[in-house]
């Protein structure tokens, strides 16, 4: 399940979705709002995002990593707008019948985000707003 | 042709558009609309920062022809997570 969105998410109902007698572990990464980006306070964050783009993109991710690493299920969740320090970001969860595979999907999922999903964080400092432009498809 | 181009982040705000409708001749690549756009907007600001271009919701190379009806987006590299 893939889901980008303005509403913040539970960790605790997204992780019963995923729970099953086949489960034996899950791994969970949570992105939050910093108060500090490259030595400058961070006062607020803006999100914004490409919803058809990255939802295609991240459907592609998830099912790269199912395959790859044949985990379960994945769950990711990205929110946009705005947000404030400590606020969630983004929610993956991986389940699968072992640790090992669930740790790898779980960072593959958060790396390949990271790369190629059309989605824009713009913080605001003391200095002024900034876009963070940084990642890139390989 | 026309292609409807939509723009986010730091390339949305430097168009001051959405979106707008480029008018191309047939046979045209992505980079040959990425250079159009800077044209098209070169009188308000430079655009030195790096563009990327994703067509129908994938990533494109710079060769890729484009068709009337494809959805072409222009912004800069992502920061999600």
């Amino acid at each position: 399940m893939i889901r980008v969105t303005k509403d913040d998410f539970s960790i605790d109902v997204e992780l019963r979705h995923l729970k099953r007698p086949s489960v034996g572990g899950l791994v969970i990464f949570v992105g939050t709002v910093r108060a500090e980006s490259e030595g400058q306070r961070v006062d607020a964050m803006e999100i914004e995002v490409y919803p058809e783009m990255a939802e295609k993109q991240l459907n592609a991710i998830r099912d790269e990593a199912i395959q790859k690493f044949g985990v379960e299920d994945i769950r990711v969740i990205h929110r946009y707008g705005d947000l404030k320090i400590g606020d969630n970001i983004v929610l993956v969860i991986v389940s699968a019948s072992h640790r090992g595979e669930a740790f790898d999907a779980c960072k593959y999922i958060i790396d390949e985000l990271k790369k190629r999903v059309p989605i824009w964080k713009r913080e605001y400092t003391p200095q002024g707003a900034r876009w963070v432009e940084v990642g890139r498809p390989d | 042709m026309k292609i409807k181009v939509k723009y986010f982040a730091s390339i949305r705000e430097w168009t001051g558009v959405k979106e707008e409708e480029v008018d191309l001749p047939e046979g045209s690549t992505a980079e040959e609309l990425k250079r159009k756009v800077q044209r098209l907007h070169s009188n308000i600001d430079n655009q030195e920062g790096t563009i990327l271009v994703a067509v129908n919701g994938g990533f494109v190379e710079p060769s890729r022809l484009l068709s009337s009806g494809d959805e072409v987006a222009l912004f800069p590299p992502v920061s999600g997570g």
